[in-house]
């Protein structure tokens, strides 16, 4: 096993790390401070898929199909709050989940019903289809080096935005305590309305960004929801830092799993048993690593609440 | 009073008799989402234009086609069956692409005894011990076309092969197959997850093993996701690309492009295969759809439908008489596109096979072209532990 590859691998598991962390961080904060959880953030992440993919056909400008993508979710999301999420914060956690579960299904069913059945794909801009030398030895995919990119980009914005600045302040406080925020004067129905498209946003240019390196199918929003609900039980529900921890700690676990897990089984089982083993194993492996950080620490890494 | 009443129900009795013994019922569970939906969109045209040319009948007898989405979902498809069986009363059973569930769908059809002509998957389950009158592996075995694979490797002097495969049935059949034919020591062999989109950690343990040759199994959108992943990794300069069939078809060719020129496969059909039969059937293919080239899932299904209608008007309609039924169907006596073939014991087909190289045609679109033949008349291995 060479240090290239262990290179590549950590760039792989980083990059999907960085990933699930954008869809992490709007279900996260969603969940701290308007208390719901909002199962049909998986839908805005395929809607911005969607909307990335078809904006890529038409203007063949790849830049423009992200700010479209994003500019749509934000829009989408900003109806969803409107029309039902503003009237599910009242209500129980059994009809919050039914209410947003019904999003799931509508959106899954709209999609099939604009686009049809069949996944579609997106191309890649011509500049970025081809792998960077990165060392002698590493060649790695462009693309995948973009998105790297954008995820470190935007970590770093939102860490400032919530960490320095003033509404962030104010994110912060709804979120630790969201009456006490409500009684100092904070305008929690506008801060409802904001933290819930910048969710729909990030999940759009998450969407956006895997597009081209995914299938694009009715449905992708729940596989990967279930990805995300793991960082952050991880991570611990309602923070953001434990967003990035356990996004990131998914991303390379998985990553790992799937690289050197069948390798690592070789030297102690025969290759019939690890070549069956170790596929399995692999898969579960994250699941294994939430159930060891519940055991430690019930409320997550970074958990402000249980 | 009571007479109105028995009369009544004597009117709405009978047309439902006639009815039962008229039209012959055709149950298909197409892959039109999920996993496999490229290639289920693929037989589905198929299916539609043998339907169209028969003019909607079976045999001369009036038909019904009755198309559900199952999503390729093994749960969801053994519900549609237990619907088709109960509540349709189907004759003939067909459309599933996955393996899996082929296996899932079959036992309940084979106790139903209702014949389930595989428009593609052939597990070696229903080849071996648990062969079954009313299954017939209609295209291929599985590992065949991985077999004739391997062989076309050693044949070409690869020395050092990477094999890969989706973790479930069908996937282990391709290595083993592979396997079979290859029969050097492949120097990695990997299995990933059904429906896996993402191949980062695959591709860089691939460059890091510094394989001659990769061979796919990657059927629809996973095989499409791999090669662009491939090829952005910039390992197709350096690796050749080997794929049974399906993992080199048109609809694969159509999403990728310029990059899979090079590309060898196996099958047991070509488009371009020299037969009357099969330029008939890939002309009208082209006119239907938009001048496209049909793939092998499509051949396949168009074959499923014609073997059906050959076996209805063999037993003239009386499609009730199972044993009838069954006979008709094993002497594989329709025209196939493939050109003529006959079934073992454990009804999979014995078949030529053939390789195929994706070239751009002189028409300057990328294809495949028929390169050479592997195997005359092959037998799957597991013919002989069919004992029925």
């Amino acid at each position: 096993m060479s240090t290239t590859l262990i290179v590549e691998q950590l760039l792989n598991g980083l990059q999907f790390g960085l990933m699930l962390f954008l869809i992490a961080a709007g279900l996260t904060l969603v969940f701290g401070i308007l208390d719901i959880l909002n199962l049909a953030h998986g839908s805005l992440y395929m809607a911005g898929a969607y909307v990335a993919a078809q904006a890529m056909q038409i203007s063949q400008s790849f830049w423009a199909a992200v700010l479209l993508a994003v500019m749509v979710t934000a829009l989408a999301g900003l109806c969803l709050e409107l029309a039902l999420i503003r009237r599910l914060v009242r209500r129980d956690h059994l009809a919050q989940v039914l209410g947003t579960f019904a999003i799931v299904l509508i959106a899954n069913d709209l999609v099939r019903l604009i686009w049809g059945p069949a996944p579609l794909m997106m191309s890649l801009p011509a500049q970025l289809n081809g792998p960077v030398r990165l060392s002698a030895e590493l060649m790695y995919p462009a693309y995948r080096l973009l998105i790297i990119g954008v995820g470190v980009v935007v970590a770093a914005g939102l860490y400032i935005f919530i960490g320095k600045t003033k509404v962030g302040a104010l994110i912060r406080a709804a979120a630790s305590n969201r009456q006490m925020a409500s009684l100092m004067g904070v305008r929690v129905s506008w801060l409802f309305l904001g933290v819930f498209v910048l969710g729909a946003m990030l999940a759009a240019l998450a969407g956006a960004m895997l597009a081209p390196v995914t299938a694009i199918q009715s449905g992708m929003g729940e596989q990967v929801i279930v990805l995300v609900l793991v960082c952050i039980v991880i991570g611990g529900l309602g923070s953001i830092r434990g967003a990035l921890v356990g996004a990131l700690l998914v991303g390379f676990v998985d990553t790992a799993g799937r690289a050197f897990l069948p390798s690592v089984l070789k030297l102690v089982f025969t290759p019939a048993v690890a070549s069956t083993v170790g596929p399995t194993l692999a898969a579960i492996l994250i699941y294994v690593l939430m159930a060891g950080v519940l055991v430690v620490r019930p409320s997550g890494l970074f958990g402000v609440r249980l | 009073m009571r007479i109105f009443k028995l009369l009544v129900a004597a009117m709405l009795c009978l047309p439902a008799l006639a009815g039962a013994q008229a039209v012959v019922k055709v149950g298909i569970a197409n892959d039109l989402s999920g996993p496999f939906a490229a290639l289920g969109a693929e037989a589905r045209d198929g299916f539609n234009l043998a339907i169209k040319q028969l003019g909607g009948k079976l045999g001369g007898q009036p038909a019904e086609f009755i198309q559900t989405d199952m999503g390729g979902n093994p749960e969801q498809a053994r519900q549609l069956v237990n619907r088709y069986i109960q509540r349709d009363k189907i004759d003939f059973f067909t459309g599933p692409i996955g393996s899996n569930v082929a296996l899932a769908v079959g036992p309940v059809l084979f106790a139903a005894k209702i014949p389930y002509l595989s428009n593609n998957p052939g597990p070696s389950q229903l080849a071996g011990e648990q062969c079954n009158d009313y299954w017939f592996g209609s295209s291929y075995q599985n590992d065949a076309i991985h077999e004739a694979a391997g062989k076309v490797a050693a044949d070409k002097g690869f020395k050092k092969a990477f094999i890969i495969a989706p973790d479930y049935p069908a996937g282990k059949d391709a290595l083993t197959g592979f396997k079979l034919g290859y029969k050097l020591a492949p120097i990695q062999e990997l299995y990933t997850k059904l429906g896996q989109i993402d191949y980062a950690a695959e591709i860089a343990q691939i460059r890091d093993a510094k394989p001659e040759a990769v061979y796919i199994f990657l059927p629809g959108g996973m095989g499409i996701n791999f090669v662009k992943q491939f090829v952005a990794a910039g390992l197709n300069g350096s690796i050749k690309l080997i794929g049974p069939g399906f993992s080199a078809d048109e609809d694969v060719i159509a999403a990728v492009g310029e990059p899979m020129i090079g590309m060898f496969n196996t099958a047991q059909w070509a488009h371009d295969l020299d037969n009357a039969r099969n330029k008939q059937f890939v002309q009208a293919f082209a006119k239907e759809y938009n001048n496209r080239y049909p793939s092998m899932y499509a051949a396949q299904a168009y074959d499923v439908i014609m073997a059906i209608d050959a076996a209805v008007k063999a037993v003239n309609g009386q499609v009730a008489d199972k044993p009838a039924v069954l006979a008709a169907l094993k002497k594989a006596d329709f025209g196939s596109v493939r050109g003529n073939f006959k079934y073992g014991p454990n009804n999979y087909p014995i078949q030529a096979y053939y390789v195929r190289v994706i070239e751009k045609n002189a028409e300057g679109k990328v294809t495949n072209k028929l390169v050479g033949t592997v195997f005359d008349a092959y037998q799957d291995v597991y013919a002989s532990q069919c004992k029925k």
